[in-house]
């Protein structure tokens, strides 16, 4: 059942992002250009996803745990620091460069885009690289925590 | 993992039912350089693990939540994502 409602909710997601436009780089890129031909339709269409999914999550929250799983798997909500303030701008240009993100660009290889393509498999490659900076970090971490405790 | 391809299976899914439904094709327009699909895939995979979300993950469930961190993160990539444009629209003379 998890999967059933996990595939839902891809598929209306990317139903939502084709209907919107996000998919689309220059729909996102005209809405990036606040100083050019500046489109700010995309603004009324996250405002909206934000409005809904708040709403949504009033109702799903309120239970203890979800229908399909064991547990909600919510990400931490504080703790600014600097790896997700570099993580941010990081993601910032390269979404300011093309005008793709994660989700529309997997739903474009559907389309048959083979910049999509191109772009998914850089995309793997930066997300391996992330993982593999982040359990670096950890692991020097422990050893100098290891080392003064020693 | 399964869970997770069950979403990436929907999002596949999706433009196909789109344009089933709706009888016209999905718009997409993007550009056809190959170093800059590169590198800005490369930066987008990179930022979304690092900074733990992307516009939907931050941008929508975050802020929908009203995560301080995903408040923040939101703030800084749509400014960069701006800026980004600025420089290489109307400084750099690109498209």
């Amino acid at each position: 059942m998890q999967i059933i409602a996990t595939f839902a909710s891809g598929l209306l997601f990317g139903l939502g992002l084709c209907l919107s436009g996000l998919v689309n780089p220059a729909k996102v890129q005209s809405f990036l250009d606040i100083a050019g031909a500046w489109d700010p339709s995309l603004a009324i269409t996250m405002a909206t996803a934000v409005l809904i999914t708040w709403a949504g999550y009033r109702t799903v929250f309120a239970r203890r745990v979800p229908l399909f799983a064991g547990s909600f798997q919510i990400p931490p909500s504080s703790g600014v620091d600097a790896r997700l303030i570099a993580g941010a701008a990081i993601f910032g240009v390269g979404w300011g460069l093309v005008g793709f993100c994660p989700g529309p660009a997997i739903t474009a290889l559907s389309l048959a885009s083979w910049p999509a393509v191109v772009f998914v498999l850089a995309m793997l490659a930066g997300m391996v690289t992330a993982r593999q900076l982040v359990a670096h970090r950890r692991s020097e971490t422990l050893k100098s925590a290891r080392h003064l405790s020693s | 993992m399964i869970v997770r391809l069950a979403f990436i299976a929907g999002l596949l899914l999706a433009p196909v039912l789109y344009r089933l439904a709706s009888g016209e094709p999905v718009a997409l327009v993007v550009t056809s350089r190959v170093p800059l699909l590169l590198a800005a895939g490369f930066l987008v995979g990179l930022g979304s693990v690092l900074g733990g979300g992307c516009t939907s993950g931050h941008g929508v469930c975050g802020t929908a939540r009203l995560s301080k961190r995903s408040l923040v993160a939101t703030s800084v990539f749509m400014v960069v994502a701006i800026a980004t444009v600025f420089v290489a629209r109307h400084v750099l003379g690109g498209q």
